[in-house]
Formats: structure tokens, sequence, C-alpha cells
């Protein structure tokens, strides 16, 4: 039996990885117990698992030799672009939301000069 | 495509549906509205996912399309339902 070329490796160690790291961001989805502390968890899917399924299809479609494939680039590019965006609205939400129903609030930041 | 690739990547997705079937218990059993977004928000990036492992799969750049529509629409889905959960009407 012979080893598999290095590309296919790589690509299949990646995937695992990123395989592992959706599944804790579900697990986190799943248990944790507050509203703000499980919007922390799907960030693992949209930021290290994205970048690790990129590096893997970079790798897969540029063994071929047929250069550089960095089109991948585009989707992490609009991913890191709209991430953020979600998440402070969805936050905003939940807070106005929490606010006028009367429930208990996380305690607000205080900044770091007092 | 060697045997061992082909493996990872069926591993892969069934990590990936197993995560899917996580975030759907909690889109379901979700106790607030936002945490049902939140739930959708994430299945739509981990469908994403499954689509970048899928054009390894079939070795195809075809799906890179689909994606970057999943990536656009997700986020789009999430900001006008975040909209309405702050009041009550997506476009005012």
């Amino acid at each position: 039996m012979s080893w598999p070329p290095l590309p296919e490796i790589v690509v299949a160690l990646l995937l695992l990885a990123s395989g592992g790291v959706v599944l804790i961001a579900a697990l986190g989805l799943v248990r944790l117990p507050d509203f703000f502390l499980r919007m922390h968890a799907p960030a693992l899917a949209s930021t290290l698992a994205a970048w690790i399924v990129t590096f893997a299809s970079l790798v897969h479609f540029s063994a071929r030799g047929e250069g550089l494939a960095l089109h991948v680039w585009l989707i992490i590019i609009v991913l890191s672009i709209t991430a953020p965006v979600t998440t402070i609205v969805l936050a905003r939400a939940a807070l106005f939301r929490r606010r006028r129903a009367g429930d208990a609030l996380p305690p607000p930041l205080r900044s770091s000069g007092q | 495509m060697s045997p061992l690739l082909s493996l990872a990547i069926t591993l892969t997705l069934v990590l990936y549906v197993a995560a899917m079937g996580l975030g759907l218990v909690r889109l379901l059993r979700g106790p607030s509205a936002q945490d049902r977004v939140l739930a959708v928000d994430f299945l739509y990036v981990v469908g994403m996912l499954m689509m970048l492992v899928l054009a390894i799969r079939h070795d195809s750049a075809m799906y890179f399309e689909g994606a970057l529509l999943m990536v656009l629409f997700g986020f789009v889905g999430t900001v006008a339902l975040a909209k309405f959960l702050l009041r009550g009407e997506v476009i005012e």
C-alpha cells in the first residue's frame, strides 16, 4: 500500500478539523444557558471553520496544476464583512427585546479609563 | 481521489449533518425568537460549508457560486429578521 499524495492528506486533515470545529460550535449553541452566551458559539463556525475549509479547497484546487485557485477567498471576504454586521444587529435586537420585556440584562460595559 | 480523502469527506459531511441537527434542536426549542434567528444563521453557515466540501468531493467549481449565494442570502435574511425583531417591520 502506498501513501496518497501529500495535498490529499493535507486536505483530509483540514476537512476533519473543520468538522470538529463546527460540531463544537453546534454543541455550544445547544448547551450554553443564556442567549448572549449562545451568540458566541456560531462565530466559531463562521470564522475558524470557514477559514479551514477555504484553505482546504485552496490546496485541493491548486494541486491540480492549473495555477493558484484564489477565487475561494471571495467567500471568506464576504463572510468576514457580513458576520460582524449580523452579530451586532442581532445583539441589539435581543437587548431591545429584553429591555422591553423587563428581563435581566447583562451588566453594562465599563470604559477602561474609569 | 484516494480512499483517504473520500473517507475524510464522508466523515466531515456526517459531522456537519450532526451539527445541523443540533442547530435544528435549538431552532425548534429556542425559548425566544432571537434564539431561532441565531439558529437559522448557523444553519446557513453550515450549509455553505457543506457546499464547499461538496465542491472538493465532486471536483467542480460550480459549487462556489452556490456557496456565495448562500452567504449573501443568509446575511440578508438574518438582518431582515433581526430588524423585524427590533422594530416590528422590515422596511420603514
